[in-house]
């Protein structure tokens, strides 16, 4: 048995593994103490060989006997084990946003993630379905139906918020304001993938990923599929427990 | 770990140069502390680094008591801020000269009272030293010999000149004959400026002199980063980047020779398969802009990841003396044509087109068998951040690992480093 666990900001995600096989997935939030949550998920695996991911990686080293790899190559494993000829891997969490490149053996070639700012992240967009008044899952369908869109400047969070009251001050349909937003995001997130990668195709990971409205635009403006798996947000805890195997 | 090591405090001396003893006192304990964790927690260092080790220690005592000797001795002393300054005759003139580039957070608050936020950390870093009177080499140096290597620089000059005497010597940003003329008149009023200052008339056999004292301390340090490429590594990347802070503060001649006896204990090292990391330890070459004092954050994030820096590639590293100025010049017009050709070989991203500082960024990735190159860049620096541009094409054209980084001195992030750095790592293994 083989258990990945990816501590991430807003998530903890498990992944058990029996001879390959999907035996558990669990995502559970992170809370104020993220290793006593962790400690609570691995305890449903006692006897597993277990690989942490994420923030809180070199934490758990500090409470359990597991090993380590950054989110990086877990999403790099996890990716590749779903689509086993991806060579673009873009992943975006609740606090950071990173494009992977992946030789076509699978190793990681290049890789870049955004600075310490939250542009282009899950918290990013969570920030602004809260100043719009939206709920997650709202937030997409709304942008997904408005025809008209606004341009948003700021990219950062803190600035981005206060163009959004003023857009809503000038009048703007809440929803035109969230396609806005989600267009934003999208176009920062595209030139990330091409600045580091031309592909065929882009495999999307991470709890963003969930968002249907963004995974369209991103489709439109790379101009090549987007591949996002069944549950986005545990493909790092896969990569981990993949790891651990190996 | 070597809990008698303390970062030496003298607030009798700091008063004599009117620094802000109270708040100053407490940075001694907190360099202590640093030290210890970053650099005497490292296992099987040379034992040659204890000399180092004591220049820390008296890095706010000793050393600037040997300075303002000196100096009531009558010899000029200059702070410079950059590698293009000719210490040379400086040392000629009797003089002494200090490296004043800002390393810390701690002054960037005292900056930014003045200076706008968004420019480079090391400007506002050595700025806010001299606020805040919290730096005892900025105390005591008579002037500031400035240049025009970055905007941020160039108009700070003129803000510090207000704090303390700031000449400017201008820097040509292309490399062709008519620039090498001003760079040549530039150097001869800065050796006319040194001379005033030290009331003398420095002659033939005194600049010969000068710049035999500091070819040999450069020629020191290039024996060190040869020894140092060896793998597995006899010196760790944190220590070799403290010699090379260390350079720009000590006593030229002492410190050649302290080098030296480090070498000699390395090749030894070498000889008996001593080293600080295995062989199989993944090995990381630092290009870019330079890290001054006390900036050890990357290199601490790389060394506690499991890596080992063999190269920096930076003005305070190789930039600073992988070229030795010839000695052959017959008068003094040759001497200073000679020595304004070593400086203009300094291949800083200010000039343009300056490709060839791709090609010696490849040849010492080469020479210090490298696995991957960690492109460093300080926030605001744009034009190091561009050349990264380049620097990643050379790179990936060659299949040579390369991630470029932008970053200041504040530790916000550096678990996101960490994590890319980690990731970088991983790369490498493969």
């Amino acid at each position: 048995m083989q258990v990945g666990i990816d501590l991430g900001s807003r998530t903890i995600k498990t992944v058990a593994l029996k001879g390959g096989a999907l035996l558990q997935r669990r995502v559970e939030e992170s809370g104020f103490e993220p290793h006593r949550q962790a400690l609570q998920m691995l305890s449903d695996h006692p006897q597993a060989r277990v690989v942490a991911t994420g923030y809180g990686r070199h934490l758990m080293q500090q409470h359990a006997d597991l090993g380590i790899i950054t989110e990086i190559k877990a999403h790099a494993l996890g990716a590749r084990h779903l689509f086993p000829h991806c060579r673009a891997v873009l992943d975006v969490g609740g606090q950071d946003s990173k494009v992977i490149q992946l030789s076509e053996s699978g190793r990681i070639v290049s890789f870049q993630m955004n600075d310490k700012c939250a542009a282009g992240t899950g918290r990013f967009l969570e920030m602004m379905a809260v100043s719009l008044g939206y709920g997650l899952q709202d937030f997409g369908e709304a942008a997904a139906q408005a025809d008209a869109a606004t341009p948003i400047n700021n990219m950062c969070a803190v600035f981005a918020e206060s163009e959004v009251v003023s857009l809503k001050n000038r009048g703007v349909p809440p929803a035109e304001i969230a396609r806005s937003v989600h267009l934003a995001v999208s176009s920062r997130l595209a030139a990330m993938v091409s600045k580091t990668c031309g592909c065929q195709h882009l495999v999307f990971t991470g709890g963003v990923a969930h968002n249907k409205t963004l995974v369209a635009m991103l489709e439109k403006s790379l101009g090549v599929p987007v591949l996002v798996p069944e549950e986005p947000s545990i493909i790092g805890a896969l990569g981990a427990a993949l790891h651990a195997g190996a | 770990m070597n809990d008698a090591f303390q970062v030496k405090s003298d607030p009798k001396l700091w008063e004599k140069l009117g620094m802000d003893v109270a708040r100053f006192s407490g940075m001694p304990p907190m360099l202590t502390n640093a030290y210890q964790n970053i650099f005497l927690s490292q296992k099987n260092r040379p034992e040659k680094m204890a000399y180092f080790d004591d220049m820390v220690a008296n890095i706010h005592t000793g050393r600037i008591q040997e300075i303002y000797d000196a100096k009531q001795g009558g010899k000029p002393v200059i702070g410079t801020f950059c590698v293009y300054v000719p210490e040379e005759l400086v040392v000629a003139a009797g003089g002494i000269c200090i490296g004043l580039c800002g390393g810390a957070q701690g002054s960037i608050a005292d900056a930014e009272k003045i200076l706008p936020r968004n420019i480079c950390p090391m400007v506002k870093s050595a700025f806010g030293f001299k606020v805040g009177k919290i730096c005892p080499y900025f105390q005591v140096v008579d002037l500031v010999y400035g240049e025009t290597t970055c905007d941020a620089k160039k108009k700070t000059w003129e803000l510090l000149d207000r704090y303390v005497p700031t000449h400017v010597m201008e820097i040509p940003q292309m490399k062709r004959e008519r620039d090498k003329r001003l760079w040549l008149d530039e150097v001869k009023d800065f050796k006319a400026a040194v001379d005033r200052i030290a009331g003398t008339v420095t002659d033939f056999d005194a600049v010969a002199s000068g710049i035999r004292t500091i070819n040999a301390k450069r020629a020191a340090l290039q024996r060190l980063n040869t020894l140092r490429h060896r793998n597995p590594s006899p010196i760790s990347g944190k220590d070799m980047l403290l010699i090379e802070q260390i350079a720009f503060y000590d006593e030229p001649v002492r410190f050649a020779r302290k080098v030296h006896e480090l070498c000699d204990e390395l090749e030894e090292r070498v000889k008996s398969g001593a080293a600080v990391a295995p062989a199989t330890t993944p090995r990381i070459m630092v290009s870019g802009t330079p890290m001054a004092l006390p900036n050890w954050k990357l290199h601490h994030i790389i060394e506690s990841s499991g890596a080992i820096v063999v190269n920096e590639e930076s003005c305070i590293g190789t930039r600073y003396y992988k070229d030795l100025i010839d000695e052959g010049g017959t008068d003094m017009e040759q001497q200073m044509e000679r020595l304004t050709e070593r400086y203009m070989k300094i291949d800083c991203s200010c000039f343009t087109p300056n490709d060839d500082r791709i090609t010696q960024v490849l040849k010492e990735y080469e020479d210090s068998g490298a696995e991957g190159v960690i492109d460093y860049c300080l926030q605001f620096c744009h034009t190091y951040n561009i050349e990264a541009v380049k620097l990643r094409e050379a790179c990936e054209a060659r299949g040579i690992p390369f991630m470029a980084i932008e970053t200041d001195y504040s530790p916000d992030d550096v678990g996101q480093l960490q994590t890319r750095v980690e990731a970088f790592i991983e790369q490498i293994r493969g």
